[in-house]
């Protein structure tokens, strides 16, 4: 199975009596790890500790959530594998869109340091709750590549069993999940009074969602409801810089990092295509969460390179100019880097991570020609828990429909 | 048997839930110390505290999306919405998330949300503190909708709602908040009639008059009053909008041969025309007439002082039962 490493269980790497207090970072200015956003921020503070060459800058504020990471050869090439896996399975998924085999797909190709590196800052028991682009987030929690792209060939809804993976399927109304994030939260606070048995009441969740949604109500209930009950919850927002050919600009005239403090919530701000900063202050966010600190919002800075869906055609909105100079901020590029200059990612590794990353799309194309559209009648399934007879009228009236043709188009109407 | 008012009633059964079930939490704005607008859950925070019985902000779509991701965790939330026009914002909510999880997750995620609402008109209200939206739930799969007419179906359906493991909405006719009624809370859950099923309040044999929640009472008076004329109607409560005990609806019809059905909600594809389509679909050779809707008018809900021309009232169901029977020419104009 892959995703999961031995530093997803490690979120509390912090030295003793770490002070939540001095991880509140969207301040003005450019303290140590924080580097000018190359946008127009605003004047926010973006936490960066690998810059676009992979030069490594030190960050003691930040450095102290990845000891373990950074003296650790194999975990540094497994954020580095699981990066090259996932858009290497983006990529395929892509192809077999154009191919026909998927009705549709969104792709990530640009947000995989975001993804990977937040994910990863996961512990098993807590929850995720995405939007629909974060296939990254849900490979590091154990989703196959084969259950993240069987929505999108159009036989079930969703993929996969949200308690599987503690990881709810793909929420396609912009921001809606949000909210159900925080409830979340608030049932992990609720366990601890209610003598129901769960866990050690510590669990946090992570909502991921985009600039776009940053605009919505429910987003912005969220973080009110959140902070009314200091939920443990992060809010975890890629700003990709486009609502499918919205501008993050037609969303908010300031960094949305700075709608933090509105609402009371820690805002912080991040390159987020950079593996190594992402992972950190994810880490110290989910820290604060299961210690009474309350939510945060992370922005993470990063960039849609590829269509908002194979559907979309972003030529019609932005030039190639910006498209390039973000492919020169590649996360991929930049770690691998990092990697190669501290001769951990020797040229043998490299074809290791990218045979894994091949092998992986080779079964999921394999995998996805195996499988059967379900018979028309399971479409009555699971819409009520509890029995409905009116739905069950209903259902065996389609299926006398279906047995009057000749051939059995009901194909196992049974 | 107790003498309990409806809001007390579920007052009551809110208060055996939360104490039948550590799983069971209230959320809803001004629930906790002040007891809800009308009281419905006087007393429950000083007794459940407020991790169980949370005041919320003043976010409608927030309060049933933090209920979506209680229900993930394994709670069973029932949420309070303060007045019937106030659920429009959390409408997709409701029907995108709470309706369709169970779907979406091919039945791994269960939503048990019970979704309380006070509805209707009849009270000299503000504007949006008298819809009826029911119709717009009963149109979305996935969800069960209920409404109550009396403190008995009170006290029992509210503890059915939160029991099923489907998310319910669960209407409250305001104008009948504080009427008393005898009420058993001896018999065991289990044993009192399912949530689902319609009831006939009134036996009768020449006419079927349903109707639910707030209008049961009206129809009860109607049948007592065309008793006078010699006229013996049936009243059925529907008690469930969905699923629709239709097959209680025909059973009454094939004897009657005359549908009428009441609502305050408006005409045009309400739950009276789903009602009315069924019994005519299933009991069409018994029919002696057309099937007759006593309904709200399809216009926005109006002024207090002229909301008795708008939610039907006894002599409109009078006059349908007249209409059915024949007794008043029926032009094919809509009355409403």
């Amino acid at each position: 199975m892959p995703g999961i490493t031995d530093s997803t269980t490690r979120d509390d790497l912090s030295p003793a009596g770490t002070a939540r207090e001095n991880l509140t970072t969207h301040e003005a200015g450019a303290p140590d790890g924080r580097l000018a956003d190359e946008g127009a921020d605003g004047g926010a503070g973006t936490v960066r500790l690998l810059d676009p060459d992979g030069v490594r800058h030190p960050s003691p504020e930040h450095d102290r959530w990845l000891t373990d990471v950074d003296g650790d050869d194999r975990a540094l090439l497994r954020l580095l594998e699981d990066m090259v896996v996932v858009r290497r399975v983006d990529t395929e998924a892509t192809a077999l869109q154009r191919q026909g085999e998927l009705a549709l797909w969104p792709p990530l190709l640009g947000q995989e340091a975001a993804q990977i590196g937040s994910a990863h800052a996961l512990r098993r028991d807590d929850f995720v709750f995405s939007s629909y682009r974060e296939h990254g987030v849900a490979y590091v929690r154990g989703v196959t590549p084969l259950d993240l792209v069987r929505g999108w060939r159009g036989v079930v809804t969703a993929g996969w069993d949200p308690y599987a993976v503690n990881m709810a399927t793909p929420q396609i109304i912009v921001g809606g999940h949000a909210l159900h994030g925080v409830g979340y939260a608030m049932g992990v606070l609720a366990d601890a009074e209610h003598d129901t048995g769960r866990a050690d009441g510590t669990a946090a969740v992570v909502s991921y969602f985009g600039d776009g949604a940053m605009s919505q109500g429910a987003v912005n209930e969220a973080f009110v409801f959140a902070a009314t009950w200091s939920a443990p919850v992060v809010f975890f927002c890629q700003n990709n810089q486009w609502a499918i050919s919205e501008p993050v600009a037609l969303q908010s005239h300031v960094p949305l990092v700075a709608r933090a403090d509105g609402f009371g919530l820690t805002g912080v701000r991040v390159d987020g295509n950079d593996v190594l900063a992402v992972l950190a202050v994810t880490r110290a966010a989910l820290h604060r969460a299961r210690t009474g600190g309350g939510p945060t919002l992370v922005e993470a800075v990063t960039y849609r390179r590829g269509p908002h869906t194979t559907a979309d055609d972003p030529t019609r909105y932005r030039g190639t100019a910006e498209v390039e100079a973000w492919e020169r901020r590649d996360p991929i590029d930049r770690l691998s880097a990092y990697l190669r200059d501290r001769d951990v990612l020797t040229d043998a590794a490299d074809a290791h991570v990218r045979d894994v990353a091949d092998r992986m799309a080779a079964a999921l194309r394999t995998d996805l020609a195996a499988i059967e559209t379900p018979p028309p009648l399971s479409i009555f399934e699971h819409v009520y828990a509890e029995p409905n007879p009116a739905l069950a009228a209903e259902r065996d009236g389609y299926a006398q429909y279906l047995a009057g043709f000749a051939d059995d188009v009901a194909g196992g109407a049974r | 048997m107790t003498e309990l008012t409806l809001a007390k009633a579920i007052n009551l059964g809110l208060r055996r839930s939360l104490a039948d079930d550590p799983s069971v939490v209230l959320l809803g704005e001004d629930i906790g110390r002040l007891g809800g607008v009308f009281r419905v859950t006087d007393g429950l925070q000083a007794e459940f505290g407020p991790r169980r019985v949370m005041d919320t902000p003043l976010a409608e779509a927030g309060i049933l999306g933090a209920a979506v991701g209680l229900a993930y965790r394994g709670y069973r939330p029932v949420v309070e919405i303060q007045f019937d026009g106030f659920v429009y914002v959390a409408f997709d909510q409701i029907v995108s998330q709470v309706a369709r999880m169970l779907a979406r997750t091919a039945g791994a995620v269960r939503l048990p949300i019970t979704i309380r609402i006070p509805v209707g008109g009849g009270t000299g209200a503000a504007e949006h503190h008298s819809e009826s939206p029911e119709a717009y739930f009963v149109h979305t799969a996935g969800l069960r909708v209920v409404e109550v007419a009396g403190p008995q179906d009170a006290y029992t359906v509210i503890q059915q709602a939160i029991a099923c493991d489907d998310p319910v909405v669960f209407f409250e006719p305001k104008r009948r908040y504080y009427t008393k009624g005898e009420v058993d809370t001896e018999t065991a859950l289990a044993d009192a009639p399912p949530m689902g099923a319609a009831r006939v309040v009134v036996p009768g044999s020449d006419v079927t008059l349903v109707t639910y929640g707030g209008l049961v009472a009206t129809a009860v008076d109607a049948a007592t009053a065309a008793a006078d004329d010699g006229v013996s109607v049936e009243v059925i409560d529907l008690r469930s909008l969905s699923p629709a005990d239709h097959d209680a609806v025909a059973a009454s019809v094939r004897r009657t041969g005359r549908l009428v059905v009441a609502h305050e909600g408006p005409h045009e594809a309400g739950v009276g025309a789903e009602i009315a389509a069924t019994a005519t679909e299933r009991c069409f050779e018994y029919l002696e007439a057309a099937p007759v809707r006593v309904t709200g008018h399809d216009i926005p809900y109006p002024p207090a002082k002229l909301e008795m021309h708008h939610v039907p009232d006894l002599d409109r169901i009078l006059d349908g039962v007249d209409r059915v029977l024949g007794r008043v020419p029926s032009t094919g104009a809509v009355i409403a």
